[in-house]
This record gives structure tokens, sequence and C-alpha cells, in this order.
């Protein structure tokens, strides 16, 4: 059995994201005036077996030691399906 | 002293930094793979610039993983030197070795020219062979640069006193107003280019003194920090090659 996740990582809402503000001052320019405001992350598509342990513990653990930098970063775990084959 | 030189895939600036300690300073010196699971006998261990990793996920954040740096900690914890530079600065934030982060410069651009930094301590390893309040030019060359922390977190840093660089302006002067941004070259927060650890024996830095080392490139601003690092009297480095 496998899982398959979706980890995203977004600067903090307390931090200033000069690429979202970027980002957001470029779609105002090609003339997007309902856009207000934009932050830029990343997502990650991460395959586990399923062992019967919990899955969001372990992709929890994967996000705060390796995938987001926690002072600057927040993180939320998804899980996108479970496959029996 | 002898010295170390952590190479990792993508480190751009290990030849820079080994080419200063051994022919400047005429030191003995070794690249340590990043493989290798031993810092050897080596006192000084410095994590050069680059993009280590391709800068894959953050900068640092893949080195901080490398065999080698649970040595480059065990070495750290006791009490020996170590050095980041630049992308190094950027393993040692990843490690928690030094506190704080880093963010793409506030510019988002890759910014590559002189920075002026003032010398806010002048009683650690790294920077006896400077005065307290000395201004230097060193170059930059990054675009995640921008150091951040919470804001309890800054106070503690300086605090204890553990803010060792910070940008300036060509006369010493804080970073602020109009032309804040053209000094603090990345936007840092309190302006802050180089911090240390509570014991002062790890130090990182965005700015590059390996690149100002001799007086051929015109700058010999950086050499006192290295021979500082490698237990050099500035006395005894040829006056020719340093600048008061």
């Amino acid at each position: 059995m496998t899982v398959r996740a979706r980890v995203t990582v977004y600067p903090r809402r307390e931090i200033l994201d000069p690429q979202g503000k970027a980002i957001a001052g470029a779609l105002e320019r090609l003339g997007f005036d309902r856009v207000l405001d934009v932050r830029a992350g990343k997502s990650f598509e991460i395959v586990l077996s399923d062992n019967g342990s919990s899955v969001e513990d372990e992709l929890s653990q994967i996000s705060e030691k390796l995938l987001a930098n926690t002072l600057i970063e927040d993180y939320s775990v998804e899980l996108l399906e479970s496959d029996s084959k | 002293m002898k010295c170390g030189v952590v190479v990792f895939p993508g480190s751009n600036c290990d030849h820079d930094v080994y080419h200063v300690l051994k022919h400047v300073l005429e030191q003995e010196v070794q690249f340590l793979w990043h493989g290798g699971s031993s810092v050897s006998d080596c006192d000084l261990i410095v994590l050069p610039g680059g993009f280590s990793y391709g800068d894959y996920l953050r900068a640092g954040a893949m080195a901080v993983h490398s065999p080698i740096m649970a040595a480059v900690r065990e070495h750290a914890e006791r009490g020996g030197r170590v050095l980041g530079i630049c992308n190094g600065f950027q393993i040692l934030l990843e490690t928690g070795l030094l506190s704080g982060a880093m963010r793409r410069n506030q510019s988002l651009r890759f910014e590559c020219r002189d920075a002026y930094l003032r010398v806010e301590r002048a009683d650690l390893p790294f920077t006896e062979g400077y005065r307290a309040g000395q201004v230097l030019r060193v170059p930059i060359a990054h675009a995640e640069g921008c150091y951040i922390d919470t804001a309890d977190a800054l106070d503690e840093l300086e605090g204890n006193g553990q803010v060792v660089f910070r940008y300036v302006d060509a006369n010493g002067g804080d970073a602020t107003g109009e032309d804040a941004a053209k000094w603090n070259v990345n936007g840092s927060a309190r302006a802050i280019a180089g911090v240390c650890n509570a014991a002062g024996n790890v130090l990182g830095m965005m700015p590059h003194p390996e690149r100002c080392s001799e007086q051929l490139f015109g700058n010999d601003d950086g050499l006192a920090l290295l021979a500082s690092a490698a237990g050099v009297a500035a006395t005894a480095v040829d006056p020719e090659r340093l600048s008061a």
C-alpha cells in the first residue's frame, strides 16, 4: 500500500515575501486588478509506503527536519490518495 | 594552525580560502570532502562560499545532512573554530550552530559588489586583528543574504554581543535613512552581516574576506580576519600585505 501526499511550504505571514510582492506587482501590470496579495511558496508531492503508522506524523517530521525552515516558513500536509496495489 | 576547508558539491570559494591560508598566511591546509566523516586534526574549519547542492530546497539546507557536518558540529561543540563564509554562513544557520535564517535579498537580485562592514567586536578569535569600530570594505556576492530572526532573538544576539559585523555606509555610519538599501546590501535585519555563537568560536558572515586578502587584488581588508582565525598574529604577516 502506498500513500501520496502533498506538503506545501510558505513563508510565514509575518515575514515579508519579496518574491510574492514582485509577482503581485507583475499581475497588477498585466491588468489583473483584483489581485490583492500573492505569497510564493513550494509544493512537494511525496509517495510513502503505508505500514500502518501515522502518515501525518511522518510527514510533519519530514517537513520540520528538512522541507521547511520553521523559523521563516509554515507548512501544511495534505493526503491525496491511497493506493492498495 | 591546521586548517581544513570543507568541499561540498557546488562549493566555489574553497580554493580561494585555501590559497589565502596556504600561500599568503603559510598555514597547513587541507580540503575536507563532504562525504568524509572526520575533520582530521584541524583546528580551524572553514565552510566556504558557493552553491552547495545547487542551493536545492533552501541555500545550505542539503549540505547540513552531509556526513562531514556531524564532525564539524562535534568540532564546534568541543570549542573548535568554525568559520562560515557566504554559503558557509547559510549552512551554519541551517545546522542551528548559529541562530537566524536567510531570505532572498530585498532587491530580489543577486548582489555582487563591495560592502562596508563595521567590526562590532574585536575580541573574538576571528577579529582580534582589527579594532572595534574599524570599517572594512569586503565584497559580497549572494542572492539570499537577508538575515532575519524573531525580534526577541535579535535582541538576545545584540545583548550577548553576538553581532560581529554590521553593514554600514562608507564612513562607518549606520545604514539607515534614504540610502539604507545602498549600504545594507541585502536588507538584513538590523544590518547584520555576521554573527557568532554565544561561545564565540563559530562565526558566520555573508561577505568574502578571502576575496580581499592580497594587495594584488587592490584590497586586503579581509586578511586580518583569516589571519586571526588561523592564529597568525597580524604582526607576523608581511606588513606590505596588511593595511591598518
